[in-house]
C-alpha cells in the first residue's frame, strides 16, 4: 500500500490529552471526536486537516493514557499515517489494532518538517520526502504484526481464530 | 529471569521467555471503565461471539464520569451497565459499590501475586504492587480479551531500580516515583518493565507500593512490578479469594539497565507542569501561589494519603484563596476515613469531599480549572489541559505537599505546616 500526503508537525512526547482531550471523551462517535483532535497543540488542525495527510512527530508519541479514541480520533480525522521518532507503547498497540498505519524512523522524524509531501510503503516501511527528495528506511514490523495488519487489525485477526 | 519473565512464560505456557519475544499469554482478569468499555463492546460485537470467556474474571468500573456528570456519558455508563447484564459479569461496580478502578480491585481481592491482568486503562500497571503482571491496553485489546480470554504481549525488557536508606519524614512512594521519573524521564522506561527493589521499598507501605507501580506508565514502561514479602501477603490475606503464585526474580537475572538511588536525604517531590519528568525538590518551588488542590485518584486516593493529608490538615484551615478537593478512592476507603474522622477533618479545615470518582483528574469534572488556574494534585499526569482549561496548571505531588500547599496557599514543604520532623 503506497500512502501519499502532505505532512502535520508536533514534537516529542505529543500526550493522549493533546491527541483528544478527556473533555471530549462522553463520546466515543469517531466524526466528534475527530472534530477536537490536536485541539491543545493546534487549534486549526481538525478543520485544515485533508483526507490522506500524515503526521510526523519526534520521541514518545501518544505517551498517557490508553484511551483508543486517540488513535481513532486521528484515523477518522483523515490522517493516513503517523511517523514518529518513538511511540508510547500503548499508543502502538491500539493503532496496530484499529490498523492505523504507523511508523517509527527516528531519522525521518528528526528532519521532515511541516507541509512538505511524503510518499509511503507500508510494506517496505519506506518514506519518500517529494519535496526535497530523500529517502528514509523505517524498521520494519515482525511476521505477527504483519499478520495483524494485513487481517485489517485485532478483531478480523481474533475472528479468525474463534472460527478455526 | 525475572519475575515479569517467570509470569509472562507461565501465562504463555513456556519454560522460558526473552525480552523482544511476541507471546500469546493468558489473562486472569480484563478490566475496562466506563470512557474504554463503550468502545470495547462495540468491537466485542464485531467479533460475533454470545459469550465472554469467563464472566467471573472480568471487572467492569464505571470510574471516571460517575455519578454520571451528563447525559453523554449517563448513556456511555448505561452501555457497560447492559453489558454486564447481558453477559452476567460478576465483578460490575454500579454506583454506591464502585470506587477508582486501581484503587478498587486489589481491595475487593480481584487480583494477587503472580496474576496477568490487562485493563483498557494505561494505570492497570498498578497491580505490580502486588507482584502481577498488570499491563493498560486499549479497548480493542479489551474486546479480544473479553472473548479470548488472551492477549499478544512482546516481552519487555526489565530495568531495575534499587532504592537504599530510610526515608525522611515526609517522603512516601509518590516522591520515590515523582524523583525516579525525573531522572529517566517520560520515556526512560519505554517497553520496558520497571522492577523496584531494595531496602527502602521493603520498609514501604503497600499504599505507598501502588502509588509508585501506578505511575510507571509515566516513564513510558509496560509495568512496574514489586517483589512479594510478608506485606503483600498480610494484605491479600482476607481479601484475595482466588489461589496465587508467588514469583521472584533470580538472583542472575538479566536487566537492560539497573539505577541504585541514595534515597536517605530525599526531599518531598514536585513535578511542575506539563511532564511528570519535571520533579523537583519541594524547597525549590515554595513560591508558586495556588488556586486549587485535589488529593485522590488512583495514585493517592487510599487511607495511607489520607491519613497523611488530615494530619496535617486537623485543626488547620485550608487558606481563603484556595479550594481543597478530597476524593477517598473507593467506598471502603471512603467509610474508613470517616469511621476515623478525617472526613471531619477535611471538611473543618475548609475542604470539599466528594463520593469516589475519577473526575478532576483527567479534567472531567468536579474540580476543572478555569484560564490560568493553578493546582497542586496527587493525581498522575499534569500534560497541557489535563485538569481543564489548555492553560491551567498542574503540580504533582504526594498528599503531605498537597496538604502543607492548602494550608499555605502556595506550595509548601509539610514541615512549614507541622514544624520540624513529623
Ligand atoms: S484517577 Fe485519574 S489516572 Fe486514575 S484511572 Fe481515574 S482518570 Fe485515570
Amino acid at each position: 500500500m503506497v500512502l501519499k500526503g502532505r505532512t502535520w508537525r508536533f514534537g516529542d512526547d505529543i500526550d493522549t490529552d493533546v491527541i483528544i482531550p478527556a473533555r471530549y471523551l462522553n463520546t466515543s462517535d469517531p466524526k466528534e471526536l475527530a472534530a477536537h483532535c490536536m485541539e491543545d497543540a493546534d487549534p486549526e488542525f481538525a478543520r485544515q486537516v485533508r483526507p490522506g495527510d500524515i503526521v510526523v512527530a519526534g520521541n514518545n508519541f501518544g505517551c498517557g493514557s490508553s484511551r483508543e479514541h486517540a488513535p481513532l480520533a486521528i484515523k477518522a480525522a483523515g490522517i493516513s499515517c503517523v511517523v514518529a521518532a518513538t511511540f508510547a507503547r500503548i499508543f502502538y498497540r491500539n493503532a496496530l489494532n484499529i490498523g492505523l498505519p504507523i511508523l517509527e524512523c527516528p531519522a525521518a522524524a528528526g528532519e521532515i518538517k511541516a507541509g512538505e509531501e511524503l510518499e509511503i510503503n507500508l510494506e517496505e516501511g519506506k518514506i519518500i520526502n517529494t519535496t526535497t527528495g530523500k529517502v528514509y528506511q523505517a524498521a520494519p514490523f515482525p511476521k505477527f504484526m504483519r499478520e495483524l495488519i494485513a487481517a485489517g487489525g485485532l478483531i478480523p485477526y481474533v475472528r479468525s481464530r474463534l472460527n478455526c | 529471569m525475572t519475575i515479569t519473565e517467570k509470569i509472562l512464560a507461565a501465562h504463555a505456557g513456556k519454560q522460558e521467555v526473552k525480552p523482544g519475544e511476541l507471546i500469546n499469554a493468558r489473562v486472569d482478569l480484563v478490566l475496562g471503565n466506563d470512557i474504554t468499555a463503550p468502545v470495547a463492546i462495540k468491537e466485542f460485537a464485531r467479533i460475533g461471539v454470545d459469550k465472554v470467556f469467563d464472566p467471573e474474571a472480568i471487572a467492569l468500573v464505571p470510574d471516571h464520569f460517575t455519578p454520571n456528570k451528563d447525559i453523554k456519558s449517563a448513556e456511555q455508563a448505561k452501555m457497560v451497565r447492559e453489558f454486564a447484564k447481558k453477559y452476567g459479569i460478576v465483578h460490575y461496580f454500579e454506583v454506591g459499590k464502585m470506587g477508582i478502578e486501581h484503587c478498587l480491585l486489589p481491595e475487593q481481592g480481584l487480583v494477587g501475586p503472580g496474576d496477568l491482568v490487562i485493563g483498557a486503562d494505561s494505570h492497570t500497571c498498578t497491580y505490580g504492587a502486588l507482584g502481577a503482571f498488570s499491563t493498560g491496553v486499549g479497548s480493542t485489546d479489551m474486546a479480544a480479551g473479553m472473548a479470548l480470554g488472551e492477549v499478544w504481549l512482546k516481552v519487555p525488557p526489565s530495568i531495575r531500580f534499587h532504592y537504599y536508606g530510610t526515608l525522611p519524614p515526609w517522603v512516601g512512594g509518590k516522591d520515590l516515583i515523582l524523583y525516579t521519573i525525573g531522572r529517566i524521564g517520560v520515556d526512560g522506561a519505554l517497553y520496558s518493565a520497571m522492577e523496584f527493589t531494595g531496602e527502602t521499598v521493603a520498609a514501604l507501605t503497600m499504599d505507598d507500593r501502588f502509588t509508585m507501580a501506578n505511575m510507571a506508565i509515566e516513564a513510558g514502561a509496560k509495568n512496574g512490578i514489586f517483589p512479594v514479602d510478608e506485606k503483600t501477603l498480610a494484605y491479600i490475606d482476607g481479601r484475595l479469594k482466588r489461589p496465587h503464585k508467588v514469583y521472584a526474580s533470580d538472583p542472575e537475572a538479566e536487566y537492560a539497565k539497573e539505577y541504585e538511588f541514595d534515597v536517605s536525604r530525599l526531599e518531598p517531590q514536585v513535578a511542575l507542569p506539563h511532564l511528570p519528568e519535571n520533579a523537583r525538590p519541594v524547597s525549590e518551588i515554595t513560591d508558586v501561589r495556588i488556586d486549587q488542590v485535589v488529593i485522590g485518584s488512583c495514585t493517592n486516593g487510599r487511607m495511607k494519603d489520607l491519613r497523611e493529608a488530615a494530619q496535617l490538615l486537623k485543626g488547620r484551615r485550608v487558606h481563603p484563596e484556595v479550594r481543597l478537593i478530597v476524593i477517598p478512592g473507593t467506598q471502603e476507603i471512603y467509610l474508613q476515613a470517616l469511621k476515623e474522622g478525617l472526613i471531619t477533618d477535611f471538611i473543618e479545615a475548609g475542604g470539599v469531599v466528594s463520593t469516589p470518582t475519577c473526575g478532576p483528574c483527567l479534567g472531567g469534572y468536579m474540580g476543572i480549572l478555569a484560564h490560568g488556574e493553578r493546582a497542586v494534585a496527587t493525581t498522575n499526569r499534569n500534560f497541557v489541559g489535563r485538569m481543564g482549561h489548555p492553560e491551567s496548571e498542574v503540580y504533582l505531588a504526594g498528599p503531605a505537599v498537597a496538604a502543607a500547599s492548602a494550608v499555605k496557599g502556595r506550595i509548601a514543604h509539610p514541615e512549614e505546616v507541622s514544624g520540624n520532623g513529623a
